[in-house]
């Protein structure tokens, strides 16, 4: 009786939090727009100084230097961005918003399932549009993410999204684009509880763990081949991994393990491989680029792993991979990776303190991703014929004194930059004005 | 020879016989004697009786009724003495089942990890597997003790005795107290559950001991009254650690009780501090095995301060001893005992004199037991507890043949066995053969030969009897010839063989002349006198990036900068700042100072260091959650000098921090505000006159939301309420009480209670949602003080007009939410809107990654409700100053502050910026190129290391599997021993 009434407690409480309305959603774009005079930031390593961009039907129709493309001005809205930037919006890679509300509330938690083997758990059907967090997420200028399961050896599959949607099916700009696993741990720990020494200790079972793999990733095949008269769903799920519909994102950080996930991944056939946290890349850089792997590198603003890292070791990590030539994209896991994904601009911003350019740093967080997701024929820079998914800053996004939007659009819908944050700060700040 | 008949007592009745007493003598002559590790004599006599040395030296005179045994060649030491055992103690094992608030017994102390009347003979029973291994590393007597506990009680000094029984075995009943800072096994009680708990819980029970003593308390409490009784007896401390080392010291000092000290090898890391406590250490020689570091993937994940520990813990003693730092040795702690010898010589190689290292294992733990009369030496009077060995018993060759105690006997290895060794010829039936024998008095090898044929043989050899078994010279058969001789006869084997066939004839085997034994090539190596051993330079702290030499305050002009004063003027631009013992001695243009080093700033920001107000690095413990209040534990009880995380706040620009206590209970600990001076020790760390703080909590937290089982008042926000009224209450009586003048009974937390309603100390109140923020102001006001900071504060926003009318400062978060359900309204405009509202608003980072970017975070108080820059970077550096009482001190470039100073790449809040140079007090603690250097010196210093570690394996010897280590990150809800953390 008691966990019930907690349950009731629990559940009346989540009302309450979510009587508050979340944005509507933009609607459809119905009237053509420029945004003139602005810097634009391709998003591919390029800037156009005093440009256009001219947005029809939800696509760039035209984009360019102001001089040289006289504006047309037929029935259409003209944004003034003089001395102002414009960014595609920015993807977070490996994310997880939307699938957990509230990190200690376990009622508002779908981030994982039981078990090991989990290639047909699905993300997308999970995805809560109405999250509190996801529109946090847009006056930063993060518009777009993946969204991803977690947990288990092999977690299960994810959906790319937009953020500013009704429903799962509205949001999901790419379904399924991959399945993502965690290699075996070079070390474990010990059971502390059980009066075993808790430091790390190399990991005994790792041979073990990856044979097991191995027969996983061969019998799924062995099913895929056959007649499938008896459906094996799991099996099922890890068809497009051996016919290059889907990416294969292997976790893993260190050296060892990430040579030995490449090649177990090759030796399976699989054709499109990303590591994800991949700490110690640094040390394969050469390895990475011949087997053509990308990489999603983990959170920028994290502590070094080890005592004798250097300091600077998590912030300087993309230069190298850059420098190398690999196809580099940042990633937020971690501690409160949710809300702080709205940081993300600024995990490409610390890059650029740490050795890269600017425009370097933001392909990190939008052509890139955009690349290694499959989604960029329409997103990830700004080009004609690509979607308008982008924003309007009044200065460089990727520091937190100016990244401050003034408009942001998906799809060429123009967005409300308003969030459940925004409206307690005018409430309070109009109480406390009003009482001076 | 072996023993003597047991000493029975007189008033024994005995039906077994008749009464008799052995009164002979015994006496060892010839013999070299080492009576103390000052005194040897040559030639010597040891004359023993009743278990007693009756005289010992080169003119004893011998009763005659004295047995004699010729100790020719052979020398003679007292026996050892391990001050820190268990022996003969079966440890508890762990309770399982709930934890509980209150004490499992009554009539005793409150807390049931307290039990000082705890009396280890009540469960000794004496162990003769262990004595004998204790025996064959050469120690006569123990001190045994009750592991369990934060006070354990008495522990008795045993002789270790296989021949008799307790009556005589008992040395003393009650020579010490223990203690540690470890729980019961026995109990569940919760409180103490951290170091500083323990640390709290002591010092409290000293003060009830006396007003017990004085006759204050009505009722009777056993565990006081033992205490009080067990003062005389010495006080041992099991701390295990340098860092525990001098935190019990400190505990011990408040009461003018020096206890002995259990260390943990790594004392060399710290010696001054050590050798301040003045406290005698007893020191395990459990060193580190080598790490197996032939995987390079695995070597690569070691830290260079595990590899270091292996490298330096060897020299430990002898540093010891260098610094006149008086120890003993102790078996305890050794995974396998025969270790200790293998260890004990490693530490005389590294250059423990010898004579240091029979002090610490006979004098000193004699001396400390008040004993020295009895043991220790072999004057007379002294137990007849002694080795005798075949020389130098600091050498590894060296053989112990006889461990007596109390004048019985142990054999370890047998003294008369005559040494055989050396080429033999012998016939049987005409044919001749040569024999060869090795190793006879430890594992004795034959090997025979005929006509030049090598003959299978087997050999053994025991009580002076050798027992060969051969094969025949013909191949083709599987014959075997045996023989049986006696070697009481030097120069021969005399007995018989035994044929295939089975006919017996008699056996004589002539030892040949000694042949001049050339000298091999590599006994002549091995005399080749051998390199130093090499020992790795201890820094401060003893790992990666920490200093050789500690870095000096310097006269530093930096010219030309963009300078951030916080203070009327501005920011400045194109300005210089001079730096002058430590203090900032002048801001202007075209300064100049002959002694100053020079530093161009063109183009770079200089600002006042970063003072995070919430932080949680650098503690070894953040929660004392055993009960609702713990007002009377302190972080500065738990500093860790030694945290990496120091080094890289530094790297961020931080200078000063505060360390909270966790927010386990409504009313938590006091805090530590330290200074981040890379290298100084813990108590260097705390800022001189540091100002009075304490942490509280509120929410969802102190309600153990999370938790499990609802058995810890409060439960709900409610309850919070009363917990504060109730002991504000109860700290006013107490106040009221101790101000009219009579008598008190002292109490470490109403005693820091009081200090808040007097205003002396100030409360920093973790908080989150109005209506307890409110409730805390509303608490205050009614008790007449004022809350100083709600820390981390996140609806802050909501009744900012109550704060500013109340007057206490909000720290918050930049922009964190949405971890629980009781930050769902955070926003990140929390602190422009107090700020706008008048409130003095810090940022903090309660995060040991986030602090390393605070910068960043107050420039978020831009983009999140317009703060203007100026004003944004106060948010981090004059704003915590102001909250912590410091700004008198830090927190602004203003001339006669603190030198505490950051050297910026870049406008410190871009996010393109980067400390370049972290100065606090004139020192430079963090410098971008010196870091640079670092790097490729800790690199080099690893590869050497590895090199070494991979000496060691080639040579056969142990190692260990490489360990990965990983600081834990603490936040509010850290506790000891556990894993896992949140807001």
């Amino acid at each position: 009786m008691k966990t019930l009434n907690y349950i009731h407690i629990t559940l009346f409480l989540l009302c309450i939090t979510l009587s508050f309305a979340q944005q509507t959603p933009a609607p459809e774009q119905t009237k053509d727009f420029a945004i003139v005079g602005a810097t634009a930031h391709i998003g591919d390593g390029t800037v156009i100084e005093n440009s256009i961009i001219i947005v029809s039907d939800g696509k760039i129709t035209t984009i360019g230097p102001e001089a040289s493309t006289p504006l047309t001005k037929q029935a259409m809205t003209i944004i003034d961005a003089k001395d102002k930037h414009v960014y595609p919006g920015f993807i977070v890679a490996n994310g997880t918003l939307g699938l957990v509300e509230v990190d200690a509330v376990k009622a508002s938690v779908d981030l994982s399932e039981l078990g090991t083997y989990n290639p047909h758990i699905r993300s997308i059907i999970a995805y809560n549009t109405e999250s509190k967090v996801v529109e946090s997420m847009r006056p930063n200028g993060v518009l777009l993410g993946q969204v991803v399961p977690r947990g288990g050896r092999i977690s299960g599959t994810s959906s790319v999204v937009q953020y500013d949607a009704w429903n799962w099916e509205d949001a999901a700009i790419k379904m399924d684009d991959g399945i993502h696993m965690n290699w075996p741990s070079s070390f474990s720990r010990g059971r502390w509880w059980l009066g075993e020494d808790a430091g790390l200790k190399p990991n005994k079972q790792y041979k073990k763990q990856v044979t097991e793999l191995e027969a996983y990733f061969t019998e799924s095949k062995s099913y895929n081949k056959g007649d499938k008269k008896e459906s094996h769903l799991p099996y099922e799920a890890m068809s497009g991994l051996f016919d290059g519909s889907k990416r294969l994102y292997i976790n893993v950080d260190d050296e060892k393990g990430i040579t030995d996930a490449v090649n177990f991944a090759k030796a399976q056939g699989v054709s499109k491989i990303t590591i994800v946290g991949a700490y110690q890349a640094d040390k394969l850089t050469s390895f990475l680029k011949e087997n053509n792997v990308s990489v999603f590198l983990r959170r920028v603003h994290t502590r070094p792993e080890l005592e004798d890292d250097d300091y600077d070791l998590p912030f300087k990590l993309a230069k190298t991979l850059v420098d190398a030539g690999i196809l580099v994209a940042l990633e937020p896991s971690g501690q409160m990776e949710r809300m702080n994904s709205r940081n993300l601009p600024f995990y490409a911003g610390t890059t650029v303190a740490h050795g890269l350019t600017k425009a370097q740093a933001l392909q990190l967080i939008t052509e890139n991703p955009a690349k290694i997701l499959g989604i960029d024929d329409l997103y990830g820079t700004l080009k004609v014929g690509k979607s308008a998914t982008l924003f309007i800053s009044e200065g460089d996004a990727l520091d937190m004194r100016t990244n401050i939007l003034t408009h942001a659009f998906i799809d060429g819908r123009n967005l409300s930059l308003e969030t459940h944050q925004t409206e307690l700060w005018k409430r309070y700040s109009e109480k406390l004005s009003e009482k001076k | 020879m072996c023993s003597f008949s047991l000493f029975a007592q007189d008033y024994f009745p005995s039906n077994a016989g008749v009464i008799a007493n052995n009164t002979n003598y015994t006496a060892f002559t010839n013999a070299t004697i080492h009576v103390s590790p000052t005194e040897v004599i040559n030639n010597a006599t040891l004359l023993i009786k009743d278990g007693k040395v009756v005289s010992v030296g080169q003119s004893v005179s011998i009763p005659k009724n004295t047995t004699t045994i010729d100790l020719s060649g052979k020398t003679i030491y007292p026996s050892f003495i391990d001050l820190y055992t268990t022996f003969g103690v079966e440890k508890p094992k762990r309770q399982r089942g709930e934890s509980q608030y209150g004490p499992s017994r009554s009539g005793f102390y409150w807390n049931d990890h307290v039990m000082p009347e705890q009396d280890v003979m009540t469960t000794f029973k004496y162990d003769e597997k262990s004595a004998t291994e204790l025996l064959n590393l050469g120690f006569g007597t123990v001190n045994t003790h009750f592991p369990d506990g934060v006070v354990r009680g008495t522990g008795a000094l045993i002789a270790l005795n296989n021949n008799a029984d307790n009556a005589m075995r008992i040395v003393d009943g009650r020579t010490s107290q223990h203690f540690s800072f470890s729980k019961s096994a026995k109990s569940n009680q919760s409180y103490p559950s951290s170091i500083m708990g323990s640390m709290a819980l002591l010092r409290q029970m000293y003060l009830d001991a006396d007003w017990y003593a004085a006759g204050h308390i009505n009722t009777k409490d056993l565990s006081l009254e033992a205490l009080n009784k067990n003062k005389n007896l010495l006080q041992i401390f099991e701390a295990g650690s340098r860092m525990n080392l001098l935190r019990a010291d400190k505990v011990g000092d408040a009461y003018n009780i020096q206890y002995t000290i259990l260390g943990g090898g790594d004392e060399y890391e710290r010696i001054s501090e050590v050798k301040a406590t003045n406290a005698t250490i007893i020191l395990p020689l459990d060193f580190q095995l080598a790490y197996n570091v032939e995987d390079p993937f695995l070597a690569s994940t070691l830290s260079l301060s595990d590899m270091r520990s292996w490298n330096q813990e060897p020299h430990n003693p002898r540093l010891l001893a260098e610094n006149g730092i008086n120890f003993t040795f102790t078996t305890h702690g050794l995974k396998s005992k025969k270790s200790f010898k293998t260890n004990l010589m490693k530490a005389i190689e590294m250059g423990l004199s010898k004579q240091k290292a029979l002090e610490a294992l006979t004098t000193i733990p004699a001396s400390l037991l008040g004993k020295s009369d009895v043991l220790g030496t072999l004057k007379t009077g002294s137990y007849a507890n002694f080795l005798i060995t075949d020389g130098d018993i600091f050498e590894k060759k060296t053989k112990l043949y006889e461990n007596w105690v109390q004048g019985t006997a142990n054999i370890i290895s047998d003294r008369s066995k005559t040494d055989i060794d050396g080429d033999y010829t012998f016939k049987i039936n005409n044919t001749a053969y040569e024999l060869n024998i090795s190793g006879s008095t430890s594992k004795p090898k034959a090997k025979i030969k005929s006509t030049d044929k090598d003959l299978s043989t087997k050999m053994s050899y025991k009580d002076n009897w050798a027992t060969l078994t051969f094969k025949t010279a013909d191949s083709t058969k599987q014959e075997y010839i045996r023989v049986v001789a006696n070697a009481s006869n030097h120069n021969a084997l005399n007995g018989k063989a035994i044929l295939p066939n089975g006919n017996e004839l008699p056996f004589n085997a002539l030892k040949a002349k000694q042949k001049e034994a050339p000298k091999k090539d590599g006994k002549k190596r091995h005399e080749v006198i051998k390199d130093k051993p090499f020992m790795s330079p201890i820094s401060y702290p003893n790992l990666a990036y920490g200093f050789e030499e500690k870095p000096q305050s310097e006269t530093l002009l930096f010219k030309n900068a963009t300078v951030w004063t916080n203070e009327k003027d501005g920011v400045l631009e194109n300005t210089d700042v001079l730096i002058k013992d430590g203090k900032i001695s002048k801001i202007g243009k075209n300064l100049s100072n002959k002694k100053a080093k020079v530093i161009d700033a063109t183009g770079k920001h200089i600002t006042a260091g970063i003072i995070d107000e919430h932080s949680h690095i650098a503690a070894s413990s953040i929660n004392e959650g055993g009960q609702n209040s713990s007002a009377e534990v302190t972080i500065e009880d738990v500093i860790n000098d030694e945290s990496i995380d120091i080094y890289r706040n530094l790297a961020g620009g931080v200078t000063s921090i505060q360390i909270l206590h966790g927010s386990a209970n409504p009313i938590g600990g006091r805090s530590a505000i330290i200074k981040l001076k890379w290298g100084e020790s813990a108590e260097n760390l705390i800022y001189d006159n540091s100002p009075k703080f304490i942490k509280f909590a509120l929410g969802e937290n102190v309600k153990q939301s999370r938790v499990r089982r609802n058995a810890r008042f409060p439960q709900s926000r409610m309850g919070v309420e009363q917990v504060f009224v109730d002991y504000f209450t109860r700290a006013k009586a107490y106040d009221d009480l101790k101000k009219s003048g009579q008598p008190y009974r002292k109490d470490i937390e109403m005693e820091t209670l009081a200090e808040i309603l007097n205003s002396e100390r100030f409360i920093s109140c973790h908080s989150y949602v109005q209506s307890e923020i409110n409730m805390l102001m509303k608490v205050a006001e009614q008790f007449d003080f004022k809350i100083n900071t709600f820390t981390h504060i996140l609806e802050g926003y909501k009744v900012a007009d109550k704060m500013k009318d109340h007057g206490v400062g909000g720290s918050t978060f930049s922009d964190w939410w949405a971890y629980k359900y009781e930050v769902n309204d955070a926003i990140p405009y929390n602190a422009a809107i107090m700020h706008n509202a008048g409130v003095t608003v810090a940022i903090n980072s309660d995060d040991a990654e986030m602090s390393r970017r605070l910068n960043q975070e107050a420039a978020k108080s831009v983009k999140y409700g317009g703060i203007s820059e100026e004003e944004a970077w106060k948010f981090v550096t004059l704003n915590p100053a102001k909250l912590l009482h410091l700004d008198n001190r830090v927190g602004s470039l203003k001339v006669g502050k603190d030198a505490d100073v950051v050297l910026w790449t870049d406008h410190p809040m871009s996010i393109y910026a980067k400390a370049e140079k972290t100065i606090i007090e004139g020192v430079t603690y963090f410098d971008l190129e010196q870091d640079k250097q670092m790097r490729e010196a800790i690199k080099k210093e690893k590869s050497e290391l590895i090199n070494l570690m991979l000496q060691d394996k080639n040579k056969g010897m142990q190692t260990q599997p490489v360990k990965k280590k990983r600081e834990r990150l603490l936040h509010c809800d850290s506790m000891d021993n556990e894993q896992h953390s949140a807001h």
